[in-house]
């Protein structure tokens, strides 16, 4: 629920500017972030948590790839793409680092629009940004399934140590679920957005509470992050 | 809402959030099984902890008395033995301390401590416990898997966990564990970041931060620990899955077994360590800082008076929660490391010592001159104390990397982490049950069957794990099933053994005698009344005991002073709620 702020009480009390405002805000009665709402304050916990564990795996993935004695297959080698002849490295994850990060791009137009209670343009927006994101997902399954028609697997590959078919298949595969879960809540609330239902206040069917727009934003939070993690990978696990 | 004032020039502000609508039940469905009420969620998460908790108590029955008469009981052989270690030690950690702290006390206590209606997101709150039920569920069912729960220690150490010699490696026993984990974990992450929020978010109108109870401070400290914790464990069990069910070699070096080579190669055993370890050290402070916290409220209520420096209390907690993120490696001498991180990993460990002992003089401070009631919390509270200090000091000991190497895997170790993080938190949460009982319930738990309880309880874990220190520093090992004619062990460990078994027979009936005590009170206690403790917090100033759904009736509480405002001269009682405005002065705490 995010409950919405009555301006008028917030100007009766003087606070603190600077360092001192910032103590005094966090220490002060009913809320440490004053002006962050329930949902965005719950989001963001989450997503520092969720952070940890792609902390875990990348780092896990680089102590595997450190320690090994064997060769490590060459990234740019084992995802590069013969297009009309031309052996072009790396090319299918620039185009989905680029689908992925255009549809942070177009979800935030769609936070934007939806403060502004323009259904329409929110809705469509959301819906392109899971175009996207089901885009991503879809080039990712592509990727999956040429690898394992190249011979790789979790327990090896014909080219060095096994660990690269098993970090790759877990860490893209734990970020793809990612994302479409992300695809997923951003249907169902480009759905309750269209309907109005942010407008008409009806409550949800789980929860019984009445939705607001600030929604959109927090499916933003998770969708940026989701985005953000990708640039790590795209940086660990590609580039290095 | 027209503002409240106490006191010269102290204004309570005005409400920024408005009330929050409360989900209301229609059947007795939503009422009391599939609720959304954080108090009754707490008591599912209770009963269900504190169920399974019964069965690994009856598992470190069984293997005290593999123990202690050894080749008496053939029905516990070296694999069941391994068995009963591992889940007694994986459920006693998980599935019922930090459940029960965190789940269970954590729900009922944070939303009437801080002033709340209800956790923020209600939903997400009944969905937590109800993951925690399958998670415990698919434990259970691991005993009943073809070739039974694994046997791996409750560490799960790879490669051993998932070999064919481990009982449960190559059958369902490791899978399970594993998935029971990871779906433990999400079904925490819920309930926890709704506690965070709470917290954080929903307090009422003049709670301040450095207004909130200790038990609250303890509880959100460790939920936010276990939320940057438990991703490791989650990474960790998810790998293993894998290198068990898809032969991936995260965890597994290429090994030999049975004369065969397998099909595994160039993982890391220590990387699990490291992962489970960072999951595995804070997790300690997971069921410590609670217990920190509540012990704090007991005995200051109990001793009527203050705490004593309530603010280096709070930042002891913060202090303690940050370091505990930085010390995990001390579980890892024997494993190998470069001496460097041997020496940092030490100091850190050490370091911790200073807020820990920071919070035991002032609980100790609190005492000195209070009016101490030797009421049953109380009695818990001061055995935690003692308890908590005895576990402490051999911790000296274990954090020495020197002093660590030749007690490692002696039951030195076990008698260790046994007191001060199994019996001392176990103190804590029965002191906490016999005082919040009457809030729950609205009935005393009877005193004589308590101070039977009490005694059994105190005086017998004193009796289990004292004796075990001197068997483990003659050298005998731990999670060994028998240890047969080996020529370093005297014949006084035998009888130490025999000695320590009884105690925990004895002990563990005595528990009886507290469960039942649960059940005849609810119908025959005294009736409590709203604060049968006169005491100063939120939760016993409800309009009715036991509260109902939305906690406060119409008006939310404002609240106008700290915590501990026991004995303060001139006031007409002994104590002055926390909801409770101050008569034209300021406060005690601005004084203070």
């Amino acid at each position: 629920m995010s409950a919405p702020l009555k301006p008028s009480s917030m100007e009766t009390l003087p606070r603190p500017s600077g360092l001192a405002g910032l103590a005094a805000d966090w220490a002060s009665d009913q809320r440490a972030f004053k002006n962050v709402s329930w949902g965005k304050a719950m989001m963001w916990i989450f997503l520092l948590s969720d952070t940890f564990i792609f902390g875990c795996f990348l780092i896990a993935y680089m102590s595997a790839r450190m320690s090994t004695t064997v060769p490590w297959p060459n990234p740019s080698e084992v995802f590069a793409l013969e297009i009309g002849g031309v052996h072009v490295p790396l090319i299918l994850i620039a185009i989905m680092t680029f689908v992925l990060i255009s549809s942070s791009g177009t979800m935030a137009m769609a936070v934007n629009y939806g403060y502004r209670r323009d259904r329409r343009k929110t809705a469509a927006l959301m819906l392109i940004t899971a175009l996207f994101g089901a885009t991503f997902v879809g080039m990712q399954a592509f990727e999956w399934s040429k690898l394992i028609a190249e011979g790789v697997r979790p327990w090896g590959n014909p080219w060095g140590a096994a660990q690269f078919g098993s970090t790759f298949f877990m860490i893209t595969g734990f970020h793809g679920t990612h994302v479409t879960i992300g695809v997923i809540f951003l249907l169902i609330i480009a759905r309750k957005v269209w309907r109005g239902d942010f407008d008409t206040e009806r409550r949800g069917f789980f929860t019984s509470r009445k939705g607001h727009y600030e929604i959109v934003e927090i499916t933003g939070l998770y969708w940026h992050f989701v985005d953000l993690v990708w640039v790590f990978i795209f940086a660990f696990f590609y580039l290095w | 809402m027209v503002d409240v004032r106490s006191g010269i020039g102290e204004a309570v502000p005005p409400a920024e959030v408005e009330d929050v609508e409360l989900y209301h039940p229609h059947s007795w469905w939503t009422r009391y099984v599939f609720s959304q009420d954080a108090k009754v969620i707490a008591i599912q998460y209770a009963m269900t902890a504190i169920a399974i908790g019964m069965v690994a108590l009856v598992l470190s029955w069984l293997m005290r008395l593999q123990l202690g008469f050894p080749d008496t009981f053939t029905f516990i052989d070296a694999e069941r033995y391994y068995q009963f270690i591992t889940m007694h030690g994986m459920i006693m950690v998980i599935y019922l301390l930090t459940a029960l702290f965190l789940g269970g006390f954590g729900n009922y206590l944070i939303p009437l401590m801080v002033g709340a209606r209800d956790m923020v997101f209600p939903y997400a709150n009944m969905l937590s416990y109800w993951i925690y039920l399958v998670a415990v569920l698919v434990l259970v069912a691991s005993f009943f898997a073809p070739g039974g729960p694994t046997g791996a220690g409750w560490t799960l150490y790879p490669p051993q966990a998932i070999l064919s010699n481990t009982p449960g490696g190559k059958d369902w026993g490791i899978i399970l564990m594993l998935s029971s984990l990871i779906i433990f974990i999400i079904g925490f992450t819920m309930g926890g970041l709704n506690y965070v929020v709470t917290v954080l978010q929903g307090r009422a109108r003049g709670m301040t931060l450095m207004r909130m109870p200790l038990t609250v401070w303890g509880i959100v400290t460790a939920t936010v620990m276990a939320l940057l914790a438990f991703p490791a464990l989650f990474v960790a069990c998810v790998m293993m899955l894998f290198d068990r069910l898809l032969g991936t070699s995260f965890f597994m070096p290429a090994i030999a077994e049975m004369g065969e080579q397998l099909q595994y190669g160039g993982g890391s055993p220590i990387l699990f360590q490291h992962l489970f370890w960072f999951f595995g050290h804070p997790e300690v402070y997971i069921v410590a800082l609670p217990a920190f916290g509540i012990v704090s409220d007991l005995i200051s209520t109990h001793a009527r008076k203050n705490i004593f420096g309530y603010r280096m209390m709070v930042w002891a907690i913060v202090v303690i929660g940050g370091l505990s993120m930085v010390v995990w490696a001390h579980h890892m001498y024997v494993s190998g490391m470069n001496p460097y991180f041997g020496f940092f990993f030490a100091t850190t460990t050490l370091i911790i010592a200073v807020p820990t002992a920071i919070k035991v003089y002032n609980w100790v401070l609190t005492l000195w001159r209070g009016n101490i009631h030797l009421t049953l919390p109380m009695l818990f509270a001061l055995a935690f104390i003692v308890t908590f200090v005895n576990g402490g000091l051999t911790g000296l000991f274990l954090g020495n990397v020197v002093v660590d190497v030749p007690l490692s895997d002696t039951m030195f170790v076990v008698a260790h982490f046994h007191m001060v993080m199994g019996v001392a938190p176990i103190l804590v949460i029965f002191g906490a049950i016999y005082h919040w009982y009457p809030k729950i319930t609205g009935r005393m738990l009877n005193e004589a069957l308590g101070q039977l309880h009490f005694w059994i309880t105190f005086l017998g874990s004193y009796a289990i794990f004292f004796p075990m220190h001197y068997v483990g520093l003659v050298g005998v090992p731990r999670r060994y099933h028998d240890l047969g004619e080996a020529a370093f062990v005297p014949e006084s460990v035998h009888s130490l053994n025999a000695f320590i078994s009884v105690a925990a027979l004895i002990v563990g009936a005595a528990q009886i005698v507290f469960l039942f005590n649960l059940v005849w009170s609810l119908r025959h206690g005294r009736e409590a009344g709203g604060n049968p403790w006169r005491a100063t917090t939120l939760e016993w100033q409800t309009p009715e005991t036991p509260p109902p759904h939305g906690n406060w009736g119409k008006e939310l509480p404002v609240v106008y002073r700290w915590a501990y405002d026991y004995s303060v001269p001139g006031a007409p009682e002994d104590f002055i709620p926390q909801n409770q405005p101050a008569p034209g002065r300021v406060s005690h705490e601005a004084a203070s």
